[in-house]
Protein backbone atom coordinates (compact mmCIF):
# COMPACT_ATOMS: atom_id res chain seq x y z
CA UNK A 1 0.00 0.00 0.00
CA UNK A 2 2.92 2.30 0.74
CA UNK A 3 4.72 1.38 -2.44
CA UNK A 4 1.89 2.45 -3.65
CA UNK A 5 1.14 5.80 -2.37
CA UNK A 6 4.60 6.51 -3.49
CA UNK A 7 4.41 5.33 -7.34
CA UNK A 8 1.24 7.38 -7.33
CA UNK A 9 2.40 10.42 -5.59
CA UNK A 10 6.22 9.98 -7.62
CA UNK A 11 3.74 9.92 -11.14
CA UNK A 12 1.97 12.92 -9.92
CA UNK A 13 5.17 15.09 -9.00
CA UNK A 14 6.72 13.80 -12.32
CA UNK A 15 3.57 14.92 -13.96
CA UNK A 16 3.54 18.24 -12.88
CA UNK A 17 7.40 18.67 -13.30
CA UNK A 18 6.60 18.11 -17.06
CA UNK A 19 3.96 20.42 -16.55
CA UNK A 20 5.60 23.28 -15.45
CA UNK A 21 8.24 22.69 -17.81
CA UNK A 22 6.31 22.92 -20.52
CA UNK A 23 4.16 26.23 -19.66
CA UNK A 24 7.39 28.10 -18.70
CA UNK A 25 8.40 27.08 -22.90
CA UNK A 26 5.13 28.20 -24.14
CA UNK A 27 5.16 31.36 -22.29
CA UNK A 28 9.34 32.01 -23.49
CA UNK A 29 7.71 31.32 -27.35
CA UNK A 30 5.03 33.78 -26.56
CA UNK A 31 7.22 36.56 -25.30
CA UNK A 32 8.20 39.49 -27.17
CA UNK A 33 12.49 39.09 -27.29
CA UNK A 34 13.78 41.65 -29.99
CA UNK A 35 17.03 40.87 -28.22
CA UNK A 36 17.25 36.80 -28.44
CA UNK A 37 15.49 37.53 -32.03
CA UNK A 38 18.19 39.57 -33.32
CA UNK A 39 20.46 37.55 -31.96
CA UNK A 40 19.12 34.40 -33.22
CA UNK A 41 18.83 36.08 -36.85
CA UNK A 42 22.05 37.55 -37.09
CA UNK A 43 23.58 33.90 -36.20
CA UNK A 44 21.64 32.24 -39.18
CA UNK A 45 23.11 34.25 -41.65
CA UNK A 46 26.45 34.06 -39.71
CA UNK A 47 26.32 30.51 -39.83
CA UNK A 48 24.85 29.93 -43.28
CA UNK A 49 27.15 32.16 -45.24
CA UNK A 50 30.62 31.11 -42.83
CA UNK A 51 33.04 32.72 -45.14
CA UNK A 52 31.18 36.57 -45.92
CA UNK A 53 32.45 38.98 -43.59
CA UNK A 54 29.64 39.79 -40.87
CA UNK A 55 30.35 44.15 -42.28
CA UNK A 56 29.87 42.54 -45.41
CA UNK A 57 26.29 41.53 -45.83
CA UNK A 58 24.87 45.43 -46.03
CA UNK A 59 26.39 44.73 -49.46
CA UNK A 60 23.34 42.67 -50.49
CA UNK A 61 24.17 40.35 -53.56
CA UNK A 62 27.72 41.24 -53.47
CA UNK A 63 28.57 39.66 -50.68
CA UNK A 64 26.79 36.50 -52.37
CA UNK A 65 28.64 36.32 -55.71
CA UNK A 66 32.29 37.21 -56.09
CA UNK A 67 32.03 38.31 -59.69
CA UNK A 68 29.20 40.87 -58.89
CA UNK A 69 31.13 42.63 -56.15
CA UNK A 70 34.13 42.95 -58.47
CA UNK A 71 32.03 44.76 -61.01
CA UNK A 72 30.30 46.75 -58.72
CA UNK A 73 33.58 47.77 -56.59
CA UNK A 74 34.52 49.16 -60.38
CA UNK A 75 31.05 50.85 -60.68
CA UNK A 76 31.91 52.34 -57.01
CA UNK A 77 34.43 54.48 -58.42
CA UNK A 78 31.74 56.47 -60.60
CA UNK A 79 28.43 55.04 -58.74
CA UNK A 80 25.34 55.72 -60.17
CA UNK A 81 23.60 57.82 -57.15
CA UNK A 82 26.52 60.43 -57.28
CA UNK A 83 23.84 62.85 -58.99
CA UNK A 84 21.26 62.15 -56.31
CA UNK A 85 23.78 62.56 -53.49
CA UNK A 86 25.26 66.21 -54.91
CA UNK A 87 21.20 67.00 -55.47
CA UNK A 88 20.53 65.33 -51.73
CA UNK A 89 23.49 67.99 -50.65
CA UNK A 90 22.22 70.84 -51.70
CA UNK A 91 18.63 70.49 -51.39
CA UNK A 92 19.49 69.53 -47.47
CA UNK A 93 21.40 72.86 -47.36
CA UNK A 94 18.76 74.84 -49.03
CA UNK A 95 16.55 76.93 -46.42
CA UNK A 96 12.65 76.73 -46.58
CA UNK A 97 10.36 79.68 -47.37
CA UNK A 98 10.54 80.55 -43.64
CA UNK A 99 14.17 80.21 -43.55
CA UNK A 100 14.45 77.41 -41.37
CA UNK A 101 16.21 74.21 -42.98
CA UNK A 102 16.31 70.19 -42.25
CA UNK A 103 18.58 70.59 -39.66
CA UNK A 104 16.81 72.16 -37.57
CA UNK A 105 14.08 69.35 -37.44
CA UNK A 106 16.84 66.72 -36.49
CA UNK A 107 19.17 65.99 -33.67
CA UNK A 108 22.86 67.00 -35.05
CA UNK A 109 21.74 68.77 -37.48
CA UNK A 110 20.96 65.91 -39.32
CA UNK A 111 24.50 64.77 -39.75
CA UNK A 112 25.41 61.18 -39.54
CA UNK A 113 22.28 60.44 -37.56
CA UNK A 114 20.76 57.88 -40.58
CA UNK A 115 21.72 54.89 -37.93
CA UNK A 116 19.26 55.65 -35.72
CA UNK A 117 16.29 55.60 -37.58
CA UNK A 118 13.34 54.25 -37.75
CA UNK A 119 13.15 55.30 -33.82
CA UNK A 120 9.63 54.48 -31.60
CA UNK A 121 7.94 57.61 -31.21
CA UNK A 122 6.73 57.41 -27.48
CA UNK A 123 4.31 60.20 -27.69
CA UNK A 124 2.72 59.20 -30.78
CA UNK A 125 2.98 55.21 -29.98
CA UNK A 126 4.35 54.32 -33.67
CA UNK A 127 7.49 54.15 -35.39
CA UNK A 128 8.76 56.97 -37.32
CA UNK A 129 11.37 56.37 -40.30
CA UNK A 130 13.48 58.98 -41.67
CA UNK A 131 11.25 59.27 -44.80
CA UNK A 132 8.50 59.99 -42.50
CA UNK A 133 10.31 62.47 -40.34
CA UNK A 134 11.37 64.42 -43.55
CA UNK A 135 8.04 64.93 -44.58
CA UNK A 136 7.14 65.84 -41.22
CA UNK A 137 10.07 68.33 -41.29
CA UNK A 138 8.45 69.81 -44.65
CA UNK A 139 5.03 70.18 -43.17
CA UNK A 140 6.04 71.38 -40.48
CA UNK A 141 8.34 74.55 -41.85
CA UNK A 142 5.09 75.04 -44.42
CA UNK A 143 6.53 73.15 -47.62
CA UNK A 144 4.47 69.97 -49.56
CA UNK A 145 5.82 66.51 -48.28
CA UNK A 146 7.48 64.93 -51.21
CA UNK A 147 6.67 61.20 -53.20
CA UNK A 148 7.73 58.56 -50.90
CA UNK A 149 8.86 56.63 -53.28
CA UNK A 150 11.85 58.22 -55.49
CA UNK A 151 13.06 61.39 -56.68
CA UNK A 152 13.76 63.97 -53.75
CA UNK A 153 13.12 61.34 -50.92
CA UNK A 154 15.68 59.25 -52.68
CA UNK A 155 18.00 62.17 -52.70
CA UNK A 156 17.58 63.35 -49.18
CA UNK A 157 17.70 60.22 -47.84
CA UNK A 158 21.17 59.37 -50.09
CA UNK A 159 22.79 62.44 -48.76
CA UNK A 160 21.76 61.30 -44.69
CA UNK A 161 22.70 58.23 -45.46
CA UNK A 162 26.17 59.39 -46.76
CA UNK A 163 27.22 61.58 -43.99
CA UNK A 164 26.33 58.11 -41.69
CA UNK A 165 28.27 55.92 -43.21
CA UNK A 166 30.05 53.28 -41.52
CA UNK A 167 28.21 53.91 -38.28
CA UNK A 168 26.79 50.89 -36.92
CA UNK A 169 23.09 50.47 -37.23
CA UNK A 170 21.68 51.21 -33.20
CA UNK A 171 17.84 51.22 -32.96
CA UNK A 172 16.60 51.42 -29.62
CA UNK A 173 13.67 49.69 -28.51
CA UNK A 174 12.15 51.46 -25.43
CA UNK A 175 10.54 49.50 -22.30
CA UNK A 176 7.25 50.06 -23.82
CA UNK A 177 4.81 47.37 -24.92
CA UNK A 178 3.88 49.40 -27.68
CA UNK A 179 7.32 49.51 -29.25
CA UNK A 180 7.39 45.48 -28.77
CA UNK A 181 4.23 45.16 -30.36
CA UNK A 182 5.75 47.60 -33.27
CA UNK A 183 8.52 44.69 -33.37
CA UNK A 184 6.51 42.02 -33.69
CA UNK A 185 3.87 43.19 -35.97
CA UNK A 186 6.52 44.04 -38.01
CA UNK A 187 8.24 40.41 -37.51
CA UNK A 188 4.96 39.03 -38.37
CA UNK A 189 4.39 40.78 -41.49
CA UNK A 190 7.77 39.97 -43.00
CA UNK A 191 7.76 36.13 -42.46
CA UNK A 192 3.92 36.00 -43.53
CA UNK A 193 2.88 34.77 -47.20
CA UNK A 194 0.57 36.72 -49.28
CA UNK A 195 0.18 37.64 -53.18
CA UNK A 196 -0.71 35.52 -55.95
CA UNK A 197 3.07 33.92 -55.88
CA UNK A 198 2.66 33.18 -52.09
CA UNK A 199 5.72 34.36 -51.32
CA UNK A 200 6.91 36.08 -47.87
CA UNK A 201 9.96 38.57 -48.06
CA UNK A 202 11.53 35.90 -46.39
CA UNK A 203 11.01 33.61 -48.87
CA UNK A 204 13.38 35.39 -51.04
CA UNK A 205 15.82 36.51 -48.70
CA UNK A 206 16.19 34.24 -45.73
CA UNK A 207 15.37 31.00 -47.51
CA UNK A 208 17.11 31.56 -50.94
CA UNK A 209 19.95 34.41 -50.29
CA UNK A 210 22.65 34.13 -52.74
CA UNK A 211 20.18 32.33 -55.23
CA UNK A 212 19.36 33.12 -58.83
CA UNK A 213 15.42 34.79 -59.44
CA UNK A 214 15.50 35.02 -63.00
CA UNK A 215 18.59 36.94 -63.56
CA UNK A 216 18.76 38.13 -60.32
CA UNK A 217 21.09 37.25 -56.98
CA UNK A 218 18.85 37.70 -54.10
CA UNK A 219 20.21 39.97 -51.10
CA UNK A 220 20.03 38.44 -47.62
CA UNK A 221 17.92 40.00 -45.73
CA UNK A 222 20.65 40.54 -42.98
CA UNK A 223 21.50 44.60 -43.31
CA UNK A 224 19.23 44.97 -46.19
CA UNK A 225 18.49 48.13 -45.05
CA UNK A 226 21.50 49.47 -44.25
CA UNK A 227 22.07 50.27 -48.11
CA UNK A 228 19.24 52.38 -48.36
CA UNK A 229 18.54 54.33 -50.55
CA UNK A 230 19.63 52.49 -53.57
CA UNK A 231 20.12 53.20 -57.24
CA UNK A 232 19.03 50.09 -59.17
CA UNK A 233 19.24 49.34 -62.72
CA UNK A 234 16.54 47.84 -63.44
CA UNK A 235 14.61 50.85 -61.98
CA UNK A 236 17.15 53.49 -64.01
CA UNK A 237 17.09 55.48 -60.94
CA UNK A 238 16.82 56.10 -57.24
CA UNK A 239 14.63 54.15 -54.99
CA UNK A 240 13.73 54.68 -50.87
CA UNK A 241 12.99 52.17 -48.48
CA UNK A 242 9.37 52.55 -49.12
CA UNK A 243 10.17 52.02 -52.82
CA UNK A 244 11.43 48.83 -51.97
CA UNK A 245 8.70 47.71 -49.77
CA UNK A 246 6.11 48.19 -52.38
CA UNK A 247 8.00 46.94 -55.16
CA UNK A 248 8.10 43.82 -53.07
CA UNK A 249 4.99 43.05 -52.87
CA UNK A 250 3.85 43.91 -56.45
CA UNK A 251 6.43 41.13 -57.40
CA UNK A 252 4.29 38.85 -55.18
CA UNK A 253 0.97 40.01 -57.37
CA UNK A 254 0.28 41.17 -53.34
CA UNK A 255 -1.41 44.76 -53.74
CA UNK A 256 0.79 46.73 -52.07
CA UNK A 257 0.11 49.21 -48.95
CA UNK A 258 0.30 53.06 -48.84
CA UNK A 259 4.05 54.08 -48.46
CA UNK A 260 4.93 54.40 -44.70
CA UNK A 261 1.81 52.47 -44.12
CA UNK A 262 1.97 51.11 -40.20
CA UNK A 263 3.00 48.01 -41.62
CA UNK A 264 5.76 49.15 -43.41
CA UNK A 265 6.87 51.26 -41.02
CA UNK A 266 7.09 48.05 -38.16
CA UNK A 267 8.56 46.03 -40.41
CA UNK A 268 11.38 48.55 -41.43
CA UNK A 269 11.69 48.70 -37.80
CA UNK A 270 12.38 45.17 -37.42
CA UNK A 271 14.74 44.66 -40.09
CA UNK A 272 16.87 47.32 -38.07
CA UNK A 273 16.70 46.44 -35.25
CA UNK A 274 18.10 43.08 -36.25
CA UNK A 275 20.44 44.25 -38.35
CA UNK A 276 21.86 46.56 -35.20
CA UNK A 277 25.58 46.88 -35.25
CA UNK A 278 26.00 46.35 -38.87
CA UNK A 279 27.61 49.59 -40.69
CA UNK A 280 25.13 51.69 -42.65
CA UNK A 281 26.59 51.59 -46.12
CA UNK A 282 23.98 53.83 -47.65
CA UNK A 283 23.69 55.13 -50.90
CA UNK A 284 24.05 51.78 -52.56
CA UNK A 285 23.81 50.82 -56.43
CA UNK A 286 21.94 46.93 -56.88
CA UNK A 287 21.90 45.66 -60.58
CA UNK B 1 -23.85 -0.93 -88.56
CA UNK B 2 -21.23 1.73 -90.59
CA UNK B 3 -22.95 4.34 -89.37
CA UNK B 4 -23.99 3.39 -85.89
CA UNK B 5 -20.92 5.82 -84.55
CA UNK B 6 -21.66 8.88 -85.99
CA UNK B 7 -25.59 8.86 -85.68
CA UNK B 8 -25.18 7.95 -82.27
CA UNK B 9 -22.91 10.93 -81.66
CA UNK B 10 -25.11 12.86 -83.28
CA UNK B 11 -28.37 11.73 -80.94
CA UNK B 12 -26.30 12.40 -78.14
CA UNK B 13 -25.28 15.97 -79.25
CA UNK B 14 -28.67 17.06 -80.42
CA UNK B 15 -30.11 15.67 -76.97
CA UNK B 16 -27.19 17.63 -74.90
CA UNK B 17 -28.49 20.88 -73.71
CA UNK B 18 -26.94 23.92 -76.22
CA UNK B 19 -24.97 26.04 -73.87
CA UNK B 20 -26.69 29.10 -73.06
CA UNK B 21 -25.43 32.91 -73.68
CA UNK B 22 -24.80 34.86 -70.11
CA UNK B 23 -26.82 37.67 -70.53
CA UNK B 24 -26.79 41.13 -67.56
CA UNK B 25 -28.57 39.49 -64.76
CA UNK B 26 -25.92 36.63 -64.89
CA UNK B 27 -23.31 38.99 -65.24
CA UNK B 28 -24.40 41.40 -62.29
CA UNK B 29 -24.66 38.41 -59.98
CA UNK B 30 -21.31 36.99 -60.56
CA UNK B 31 -19.29 40.91 -60.44
CA UNK B 32 -21.25 41.20 -57.40
CA UNK B 33 -20.03 38.00 -55.55
CA UNK B 34 -16.59 38.75 -56.73
CA UNK B 35 -16.89 42.32 -55.30
CA UNK B 36 -17.71 41.42 -52.18
CA UNK B 37 -15.24 38.66 -52.46
CA UNK B 38 -12.40 41.00 -53.02
CA UNK B 39 -13.63 43.84 -50.97
CA UNK B 40 -13.06 40.99 -48.23
CA UNK B 41 -9.53 40.17 -49.04
CA UNK B 42 -8.69 44.23 -49.01
CA UNK B 43 -10.10 44.54 -45.72
CA UNK B 44 -7.74 41.99 -44.65
CA UNK B 45 -5.10 43.48 -46.11
CA UNK B 46 -4.23 40.32 -48.39
CA UNK B 47 -5.56 41.74 -52.01
CA UNK B 48 -3.95 40.07 -54.92
CA UNK B 49 -3.35 42.24 -58.14
CA UNK B 50 -4.84 39.55 -60.24
CA UNK B 51 -8.00 40.05 -58.27
CA UNK B 52 -8.03 43.69 -58.86
CA UNK B 53 -7.07 42.92 -62.87
CA UNK B 54 -9.90 40.31 -63.02
CA UNK B 55 -12.54 42.44 -61.76
CA UNK B 56 -11.62 45.50 -63.97
CA UNK B 57 -11.59 42.95 -67.12
CA UNK B 58 -15.11 41.78 -65.44
CA UNK B 59 -16.51 45.28 -65.48
CA UNK B 60 -15.17 46.04 -68.90
CA UNK B 61 -16.76 43.02 -70.33
CA UNK B 62 -19.55 43.77 -69.10
CA UNK B 63 -20.09 47.51 -69.68
CA UNK B 64 -19.35 46.42 -73.59
CA UNK B 65 -22.06 44.15 -73.39
CA UNK B 66 -19.97 40.80 -73.52
CA UNK B 67 -21.72 38.73 -70.78
CA UNK B 68 -20.05 35.55 -71.66
CA UNK B 69 -16.68 37.39 -71.16
CA UNK B 70 -18.25 39.44 -68.13
CA UNK B 71 -19.15 36.54 -66.27
CA UNK B 72 -15.88 34.35 -66.56
CA UNK B 73 -13.64 37.06 -65.52
CA UNK B 74 -15.64 37.62 -62.62
CA UNK B 75 -15.48 34.02 -61.38
CA UNK B 76 -11.67 33.93 -61.89
CA UNK B 77 -11.91 37.65 -59.78
CA UNK B 78 -14.03 35.54 -57.16
CA UNK B 79 -12.08 32.35 -56.91
CA UNK B 80 -8.83 34.87 -56.94
CA UNK B 81 -10.36 36.55 -54.06
CA UNK B 82 -11.18 33.39 -51.68
CA UNK B 83 -7.80 32.32 -52.28
CA UNK B 84 -6.16 35.39 -50.80
CA UNK B 85 -8.53 35.04 -47.94
CA UNK B 86 -8.02 31.11 -47.22
CA UNK B 87 -4.01 32.50 -47.53
CA UNK B 88 -4.72 35.97 -45.33
CA UNK B 89 -6.65 33.27 -42.35
CA UNK B 90 -3.93 30.83 -43.14
CA UNK B 91 -0.82 33.21 -42.55
CA UNK B 92 -2.35 34.28 -39.02
CA UNK B 93 -0.37 31.56 -37.52
CA UNK B 94 1.45 30.05 -40.23
CA UNK B 95 3.91 32.43 -40.69
CA UNK B 96 5.44 31.38 -37.00
CA UNK B 97 6.66 27.58 -38.98
CA UNK B 98 9.09 30.74 -41.50
CA UNK B 99 10.57 32.68 -38.44
CA UNK B 100 14.41 32.02 -37.56
CA UNK B 101 14.47 31.25 -33.61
Amino acid sequence: MKARSSILLGSLSAALVAFALTSARVVAADKIDPVADAKAFQNFFFQKFPTVKHEDFVNGPYSMNEDMKRQWQEKEEFPPYEFALDAGKEMFATPFKNGKTYADCFPNGGIGIRQNYPYFDEKEGKVVTLELALNRCREANGEAPYSYVKDEMASLTAYMAFTSRGKPMDIKIPDDPRALAAFENGKRYFYTRRGQMNFSCASCHVQSPGERIRAEILAPALGILNAMPIYRSEWSGMGTTSRRFVTCNSQTRAVPLDPQADEYRDVEYFLSYVANGLPISGPGARP
Amino acid sequence: MKLSLPLAMLLALSLAPAARAANEADYKSAYSAAEAASKEAASLRHQWTVTVSALAAAKKAGDGGDFNRAVAAAKEAEALAKASIFQAISEKEAWKAMEIR
